[in-house]
């Protein structure tokens, strides 16, 4: 009976120190993408070798539900856009997180929100050339 | 003690200056600020099961699991069944991805690795429920393709985080 009490308050306490985070990140991640609009996305793409790093860098600004990206995504394909590009910003939409930084590294330590965004944005960017490598190939 | 006190600061800090943004962009643009509004009222909607689930299981793990049990099913001493359950709860796990961040940071005070979490938060990124659609907008073949690839980078990242972060034992 103690340990439901002890661990209830814990969760409570919990709770009241992740409230603040969450709120705030949902503020920020409403403003995004009330300002990257699809339309201004697309005119962003040049059709240069330097899209997928661009396709990359949008993706990893933009939150929000990964189905909203398969949509973005496939809207990319009637403009045009590579699929190379198309994977890097789908791929950094779900796994990196521009717009969460501030409250992952508040919880999980700045040196790893850091160095784990870092390193999935460069994922990001060699599956993308993989995908494209071996969708030619098989 | 002075540490969390810190940490508690920062957070309501972070709320504090978004919330500045906000009344600044109530009276600088309105139609922003109210789109903004609408988006975050709807998604706040939405997490809120998310919520209860996680504060749910973040009860349930601080009643059954102690720090030993973490450290022998998410620690150093179990590398492979580690991997194992962080890309299967990762695949499983639904809801935004900051929804997860106090659970994980609960987890990882009892003695997860960090590369673990990483794995988890990357494998977050394939939605079982969202192939169908997919496979609609992009084909069978990517789909299968970069779930492959997904796994197996997160195991990668999670191996590279595991280095840098430093917290090998």
């Amino acid at each position: 009976m103690n340990n439901i009490h002890i661990t209830t308050k814990k969760t409570f306490n919990n709770m009241k120190q992740t409230f603040p985070i969450l709120i705030a990140i949902l503020l920020l991640i409403s403003l995004v993408n009330s300002l990257l609009t699809e339309e201004i996305v697309s005119k962003i793409f040049t059709g240069t070798m330097l899209d997928p790093l661009v396709g990359a860098i949008i993706g990893s600004i933009s939150a929000g539900n990964p189905l909203t990206s398969y949509i973005i995504g496939g809207e990319f394909i009637n403009y045009g856009i590579s699929i190379i590009t198309i994977t890097a910003f789908i791929l950094t939409w779900v796994t990196v997180g521009l717009v969460q930084f501030p409250a992952e590294s508040l919880m999980l330590g700045k040196r790893f929100a850091f160095w784990r965004n870092v390193l999935s944005f460069l994922s990001a960017i060699i599956i993308a050339i993989l995908i494209n490598f071996t969708m030619g190939i098989i | 003690m002075k540490i969390k006190n810190i940490e508690i600061e920062n957070n309501w800090l972070f709320l504090s200056i978004m919330t500045i943004i906000y009344i600044i962009l109530s009276i600088t643009n309105p139609t922003i600020f109210n789109t903004s509004m609408s988006f975050f009222t709807t998604t706040l909607y939405q997490v809120i099961p998310t919520l209860f689930i996680i504060f749910s299981l973040i009860f349930v793990f601080n009643l059954i699991l102690d720090t030993k049990n973490i450290v022998k099913w998410l620690g150093h001493l179990n590398k492979k069944r580690g991997w194992a359950i962080s890309i299967f709860a990762g695949i499983l796990s639904h809801g935004p991805i900051y929804m997860w961040y106090p659970l994980l940071s609960d987890l990882k005070e009892k003695g997860m690795r960090s590369g673990l979490i990483a794995t988890f938060l990357y494998n977050r990124a394939i939605k079982i429920p969202l192939l169908p659609i997919m496979i609609y907008y992009f084909s069978l073949k990517f789909t299968i393709l970069l779930t492959f690839f997904m796994i197996l980078f997160s195991i990668i990242n999670g191996i590279l985080i595991d280095k840098i972060v430093g917290d090998i034992k």
